[in-house]
């Protein structure tokens, strides 16, 4: 749980109120000036409407410099940010030739395959040449090829599961394939902090919908106990099913899922588990396996293993592993395999190669170097960053690290204040997370040296003080400790 | 009889009394601040206390009794769960033929080389020498993804100018990329419409679209599939009996050539119907992309409607493109508005780089050899007068479709039953005469009730003889199977 300081939290409404009420004012004379212009709607209403358009409007376009940022490099652990210069108050940005070298904090490149890489490029050029960028064609059609195929056999080995099927893209894996396990009689509960791709598919499958406390085992054994007792609502017919959908690493909150105490519960009431790795698989355990590994749960114990491969493996497309049965049903009927295109050649055989690198199939100790270093790294820059005094949220092993700011000032002062000192960090505020809550959010990757993170965190601590947000007291470092104590002698 | 009158009299006197006795009873005559409170006063205030009175007590209820932790227990000890698939039959095990080449116009299943008609590859882009050089070059520069939502250092140069080239070859403001073409439709339209907005959609509109219809959960009304008398009637009802209907926005929802039938939209009567009675129109044309108008630019330009006219067009990249992922476009609000608003552009990882180049350099080569599409069309001409006097199968999509449909002339009963018919067609095409076609394979979850069929997809990539071997190969399938099935039939009546 996160507890905001009563001082923090009363200024971040004061400074929403101001933002909103400057926007409201504006708008007040936007509509008079317009109303003078004559309205060109003729007889439709307005495409966008509401609060919703109202903070993209007036709050998102402000700080609009801060996110969608263009790259002109991969993004590895360094990369070439594209200026922007605006000569409309921000409404529009336009592109420059100039380009800055910065840190890369912000991409899920956890394990660095994001750059091209001296095993997988090569492997992936030739299977570009061979199979061509795509198939135009789904994959129950014409478009299975013989990588798909061997994709499939890969990752089920990979994760421990008897069979795996492959989308080529992470959010339709969830809401494409959720409607099909699920529907109405059927009951999801879904931890509070699900990605959005898990909501819609949720909310596309008809079932129930209930949330447990995030990451909360005792709240999820109750609100189980409780529907079960139930039943359905105003039938009172008991459920057809109960699945239980958990991440393994919480994006915005970096927090590792408690899935033993989880899968225990989930076993008690015969409800069934879906995990969601998509940051996690590839990225912690030893051998990179996902939170099964690290926390020691049998992957016999989860029904249906999602992840993506957009984050580690430096590609694109999600997968779900399972029974043999499971996996049957959803080629059989999910809407991603029946008429979405199979995901593009090139991009598996990345994942296949990488995989081989994790594994060390490739010959070489690369993969586990690549596992222990991230693991140091993220391990390094927690306990340095805390160290410091910032608020840091998340768990011990996770590359996943959020830095709390609280203030809507003071997301753009953060990013904006980091990236002039060429490291490049990511902001995260409301739709993303709560209003109050807005984050920075950094990630860290196998391919960061530690001078690297050396810089990073001097940039930070420096960008820190600047702007006020180290909420904790700094722990006094050991040397300056044993000064003291030598002056005390 | 008498006597129960006496008592009621009495009682009433009684009554009578009583107020009377109340009403010149010493405090009642009393004088508060100058008022005099008369006997009636002193009842109604007498009243009001007791309303209050009454107001302010409880309503009865039963008394609760929740669940002791014992009858939970035992409750969740009995419950049963279903399993979480059905029990798999044949049927479902089917698996489809894996190719060991690329998916071109000519591919190998099994060792054998095939004349693929499954891929929607309508410009024969797919393996063009410069597509691949371009994905090269952009693999050894980017990496393959982009490790990234497009918010948080996921846009990389190369999508800004794909958007940029999309919008430039359309003739429209601004585009936005997406990252699949299934994600388009389904982030696109809740993005746009909420509880309450009216859409009225073909019935025969892709499970992309579908989806997209549940999850804006705005009021969803079907009209019959390509039927423009429906749709007239549709709006008209709407707008006639939702008086609020004026305030609320509204969208009609087509798609340009549709994937389910192989039919192209009268976008004309769309146009004139959609002034009429002011609607939005949202356009799919991911499969007239390419392929439909001079130039190639769809739809509008087939009609030549002005694509302004459109709110707003998606279309998936993995067809006439010869790539991957799906773009929106249409004016600078329309797309601006998606960028923060929509689920699928902004939780999702960037479309990979070489794939938004790819897509560029397909734009530039298709707009370098508009000789392509009159190419593809040549080759449906060819197919369809191939296919004209086929037995037992009826041609149901438009002559300038890319997507050839054909469905049986009698259906069999069920749609399942068709289907197995079908698949035995394609099978059997596949192995004995080396066409490679598919059927219109359809999801349990999928709403479209048009009735299944063969579907092969032509290319401008296809000879001529390979378009003649589609043709003669089915024809010959389809008389051996049509004519021994009405045979048997015939016998069995005899009998």
């Amino acid at each position: 749980m996160i507890t905001i300081p009563y001082l923090t939290a009363l200024t971040t409404y004061f400074s929403y109120g101001l933002l909103f009420a400057f926007g409201q004012f504006r708008d007040f004379f936007r509509k008079i000036f317009d109303w003078w212009h004559a309205s060109n709607l003729q007889g439709y209403a307005p495409i966008c409407l509401g609060l919703e358009d109202f903070y993209i409007r007036r709050l998102y376009l402000r700080i609009q410099d801060c996110f969608g940022r263009p790259i002109c490099s991969p993004p590895d652990a360094w990369f070439d940010v594209v200026e922007r210069v605006s000569n409309d108050n921000n409404k529009t940005l336009k592109r420059t030739t100039k380009v800055s070298r910065c840190l890369n904090l912000g991409s899920y490149n956890y394990l660095g395959f994001a750059a091209s890489d001296e095993y997988c490029t090569p492997r992936v050029i030739e299977s570009l040449k061979k199979y061509s960028a795509s198939t135009c064609s789904p994959r129950v059609d014409g478009g299975t090829t013989s990588i798909h195929m061997e994709l499939e056999e890969c990752v089920a080995n990979f994760v421990g599961k008897p069979a795996a099927i492959v989308t080529g893209m992470g959010y339709v894996t969830n809401s494409a394939i959720l409607p099909v396990l699920i529907g109405k009689g059927g009951l999801i509960i879904s931890d509070s902090l699900n990605h959005n791709s898990i909501v819609n598919g949720a909310r596309g499958s008809g079932a129930t919908i209930r949330v447990f406390q995030h990451n909360t085992p005792s709240h999820l054994e109750k609100v189980l106990r409780e529907h079960i007792a139930e039943g359905q609502p105003r039938t009172h017919r008991p459920w057809k099913k109960i699945i239980v959908i958990v991440e393994g690493i919480y994006s915005m909150e970096g927090e590792l899922c408690q899935l033993p105490e989880i899968v225990t519960i989930c076993k008690k009431y015969k409800a069934y588990v879906y995990l969601d790795e998509a940051h996690s698989i590839g990225a912690v355990g030893k051998t990179g396996r996902g939170v099964c590994e690290l926390l020691g749960v049998d992957t016999a114990d989860v029904d249906i293993m999602m992840g993506t491969f957009t984050k580690s493996f430096g590609s694109c497309g999600g997968y779900i592993a399972g029974s043999k049965e499971l996996i049957e049903y959803l080629k059989y009927t999910c809407p991603a395999h029946l008429y979405a295109t199979s995901i593009s050649p090139p991009a598996a055989q990345q994942i296949i190669s990488a995989i081989q690198v994790i594994l060390g199939e490739d010959g070489s100790s690369r993969g586990a170097q690549k596992l222990a270093r991230i693991r140091e790294n993220s391990n390094f820059f927690r306990s340095e960053l805390q160290k410091m005094g910032f608020e840091v949220l998340g768990d011990n092993d996770s590359p996943v690290m959020p830095i709390m700011l609280y203030n809507p000032a003071k997301i753009p002062a953060f990013s904006r204040e980091c990236l002039r000192q060429n490291v490049a960090v990511v902001t995260v505020a409301f739709p993303a997370t709560p209003l109050l809550l807005a984050r920075a959010r950094i990630c860290i990757s196998a391919a960061h040296s530690r001078e690297d993170l050396n810089k990073a965190l001097e940039v930070i601590s420096r960008v820190g003080d600047l702007i006020g947000i180290k909420y904790f007291p700094a722990e006094p470092q050991k040397q300056q400790l044993e000064e003291n104590r030598v002056k005390l002698e | 009889m008498d006597t129960t009158i006496s008592v009621f009299t009495n009682m009433l006197r009684d009554a009578s009394d009583w107020v009377t006795w109340i009403s010149e009873a010493p405090f009642a005559r009393a004088v508060v601040f100058g008022v005099n409170i008369g006997g009636h006063l002193f009842v109604e205030g007498l009243l009001l206390v007791v309303i209050l009175f009454l107001l302010s007590q409880k309503s009865y209820k039963p008394p609760k009794r929740p669940l002791t932790k014992k009858e939970i227990d035992e409750l969740c000890d009995e419950w049963v769960p279903e399993p979480l698939i059905p029990t798999i039959t044949d049927e479902m095990k089917s698996e489809p033929p894996v190719l060991e080449s690329a998916a071109g116009p000519h591919t190998t299943v099994n060792g054998k080389e095939v004349v693929n008609f499954t891929s929607a590859n309508y410009l024969g882009l797919l393996g063009n020498e410069k597509l691949l050089e371009t994905c090269t070059s952009a693999l050894e520069k980017y990496g393959v993804g982009s490790c990234g939502p497009r918010g948080f250092y996921g846009t990389i140069d190369v999508h800004l100018d794909c958007e940029a080239r999309i919008a430039k070859f359309l003739g429209t403001p601004d585009s936005i990329l997406y990252s699949y073409g299934l994600s388009t439709m389904f982030s696109a339209i809740p993005a746009f419409c909420k509880k309450g907005d009216v859409i009225v959609a073909d019935e025969g509109v892709h499970w992309g679209i579908q989806n997209g219809l549940q999850l804006s959960r705005s009021t969803i009304i079907y009209f019959k599939h390509n039927d423009m008398e429906s749709l007239r009637n549709t709006l008209e009802k709407v707008t006639q009996e939702n008086k609020r209907a004026k305030k609320l926005r509204r969208y009609i929802v087509v798609e340009a050539v549709y994937q389910n039938s192989g039919q192209i939209a009268p976008l004309d009567e769309i146009i004139k119907l959609k002034e009429k009675y002011r609607f939005r129109v949202l356009l799919d044309e991911s499969n007239s992309l390419g392929v439909l108008g001079s130039s190639g630019k769809g739809l509008t330009e087939y009609y030549n409607v002005p694509v302004d006219k459109i709110d707003i067009i998606t279309a998936a990249m993995g067809h006439a493109l010869a790539t991957e992922g799906g773009f929106c476009t249409g004016s600078t609000r329309v797309i601006e508005h998606q960028r923060l608003s929509s689920s699928g552009y902004v939780f999702s990882a960037s479309l990979p780089p070489y794939l938004a180049s790819a897509a560029i350099k397909a734009f530039d080569i298709l707009e370098e050899n508009p000789d392509l599409i009159t190419k593809l069309r040549e080759n449906i001409n060819i197919l369809l007068k191939g296919l004209q006097d086929i037995q037992g199968l009826e041609i149901v999509s438009d002559p300038l479709s890319p997507i050839v449909f054909l469905r049986l002339k009698k259906s069999t009963g069920s749609s399942k039953s068709d289907l197995k018919l079908l698949e035995d067609i394609a099978d059997r095409v596949l192995k004995e005469y080396s066409v490679f076609i598919v059927t219109s394979k359809r999801s349990t979850l999928d709403k479209c009730n048009l009735p299944v069929g063969l579907r092969l997809f032509v290319s401008a990539g296809h000879s001529e003889s390979d378009l003649e071997k589609a043709s003669e190969s089915l024809k010959r399938v389809a008389a051996s199977l049509f004519d021994r099935s009405e045979l048997a039939e015939g016998t069995v009546y005899h009998r």
